[in-house]
């Protein structure tokens, strides 16, 4: 039989954000896949260095739309920590609440994409309407629906009154209900077990191997979660269970997921009963400094690293992040190869991609054996360059 | 057998529920009052300070002198100079409505309105400018 390329993006209806998978067919089974990034670069650690600590908290939140507090709370959390801050616990437990809520918001959407790749739309359609509860909290909490703009340098910027934790507890309860409606759809509709079981199968030496994290590492039966293994916040001071499945199956990322939702409203329920109380931020420096600082935090995709090197001034020297999909990303591949062509979808999405956090600048001169630092006045040069070759003038711009 | 009934049962059930979407132009959403939207400006209190222009993630705001060529008065033959004052300019296309310019005014000019309609034809029509009451007098004059 002839191999067949088929092209999966950059624009394709199946995917919500421009990604490239060249799928080489045999029928109709996948035998080999190859991805690449790149197509959504937005040059947000570069854009960093030339902004203060202030502003940098927002621009960071919007490298992803949907974990934009798990950046802005590891960015934080490394200023923090060269300023040598003590945050006020009950800043600890705000910053804490909007991060799970944001947990809950997440897997949420993700169960409803999840059901429209699987041809099941009722399932999106319920889910997003209940994501809509979570997002009410968020409005109600800091004052937008998706860029909550919660965090600032040594605390958070509102404070929680009584009514509004009131509230958050009362969303809480008719949430939980609905989970628990979704965890019964989910393991027994016949439709989902029909195209989840055995499609996307990851096993757990493979997930290991290629670094997987979050939900997609622990539905391999990765077992580690940063808010266990390496508390932040007040996540040492709460109860909940770390969930692991070993289907290492699309299966099993939906049951991880929805399993964490339980664990999110039971983390949630704890701390908005046991509120502490005092102020909710310290005054922070303006000038930052010097020092290097890396922190880890779970984001609802996996694991988020941020890297920040201070050199004493009011702007940062350089901003690292590694956000979560780009570890998922290297397991596509080998998810994809054996399935067919109809799954594809649904394995991509399994892994909750957001390609534009992922987005990164690296260049690689092959041939030469040189390595070094690009200026931005060169890097500007030899892209005008290479767009040239393809025929069209950046120059003017 | 189970399954159809379960279905059936929820289609009956969904047949009295209320709509959960709103029909958003005829009726208009309930917005929280600590929703971050529109900036409003008061120029009586500003004291022009930047703090606002040097935090602004999008670069969208500006505060302008307005009396420069206010002459200084005389008290008891002492020169006392004209009260600095300012209006505000937001650029509504660049805002991406943080409120870190409210939080960070020392005076409290600056403050978010739940005015969240603000989308236009053209461009122009999205930059906001908050004179202070000097400029339309002095303009009367």
């Amino acid at each position: 039989m002839p191999k067949i390329t088929v092209p999966l993006g950059p624009q394709h209806p199946a995917l919500k954000e421009p990604g490239s998978f060249m799928l080489s067919l045999e029928g109709e089974e996948i035998k080999d896949a190859v991805l690449r990034l790149g197509y959504n670069h937005r040059g947000v650690e570069k854009a960093a260095e030339a902004r203060n600590y202030v502003q940098n908290i927002y621009l960071l939140e919007r490298v992803c739309g949907i974990c934009s507090h798990a950046h802005a709370t590891a960015y934080v959390h490394n200023v923090e920590e060269i300023a040598q801050l003590e945050v006020p616990q009950r800043a600890k437990a705000i910053r804490m609440i909007v991060g799970e809520l944001e947990r809950l918001h997440s897997h949420l959407l993700w169960l409803g994409v999840a059901g429209h790749e699987i041809g099941f739309d009722t399932l999106f359609m319920y889910s997003w309407r209940d994501r809509e509860l979570v997002l009410d909290a968020l409005e109600e909490i800091s004052g937008n629906r998706v860029h909550y703009s919660m965090n600032s340098i040594g605390g958070v910027r509102r404070d929680m009154s009584n009514e509004q934790i009131k509230k958050v507890l009362g969303i809480l309860k008719t949430l939980e209900k609905r989970i628990k409606y979704y965890i019964t759809v989910g393991t027994e509709e016949s439709t989902i077990l029909a195209r989840t079981q055995g499609v996307g199968v990851l096993p757990k030496d493979e997930a290991l191997k290629r670094c997987a994290t979050g939900p997609q590492g622990r539905a391999s039966g990765v077992d580690r979660d940063v808010r266990r293994d390496n508390p932040y916040l007040l996540y040492d001071k709460v109860d909940f269970k770390v969930i692991t499945q070993d289907s290492c199956d699309v299966f099993g990322r939906l049951v991880v997921r929805a399993l964490e939702m339980v664990e999110s409203c039971k983390i949630l329920k704890q701390v908005l009963e046991n509120m502490p109380s005092g102020d909710i931020a310290v005054k922070a420096p303006i000038k930052i400094g010097p020092g290097e600082a890396v922190n880890r935090y779970e984001a609802p995709r996996g694991e988020d690293i941020h890297y920040l090197k201070a050199n004493g001034t009011d702007v940062p020297a350089r901003v690292k992040v590694r956000a979560p999909t780009l570890a998922n990303f290297e397991s596509v591949a080998y998810m994809l190869e054996g399935d067919t062509l109809a799954d594809a979808p649904l394995i991509i999405a399994a892994i909750d991609p957001c390609f534009s956090c992922t987005d990164r600048m690296s260049l690689v001169q092959t041939g030469t054996g040189k390595s070094g630092i690009m200026s931005f006045k060169e890097l500007r040069a030899y892209s005008i360059e290479e767009y040239k070759k393809k025929g069209i003038d950046f120059s003017k711009l | 057998m189970a399954r159809p009934l379960r279905a059936w049962r929820e289609l009956v059930k969904n047949l009295f529920r209320k709509h959960v979407t709103g029909q958003y132009p005829h009726t208009k959403p309930v917005i929280d009052k600590n929703y971050r939207a529109k900036i409003l400006f008061d120029a009586n209190k500003c004291i022009g300070c930047n703090i606002c222009v040097r935090n602004c993630p999008a670069d969208a705001i500006k505060i302008i002198q307005v009396n420069q060529d206010e002459k200084p008065t005389e008290v008891d033959g002492k020169t006392i100079p004209a009260k600095r004052k300012f209006k505000c300019v937001i650029d509504l296309a660049k805002c991406v409505y943080c409120g870190q310019c409210t939080d960070g005014c020392p005076v409290k000019a600056l403050s978010s309105s739940q005015d969240f309609e603000l989308a236009h034809f053209n461009r122009e029509a999205l930059i906001d400018e908050m004179k202070h009451p000097y400029e339309t007098e002095s303009k009367k004059k």
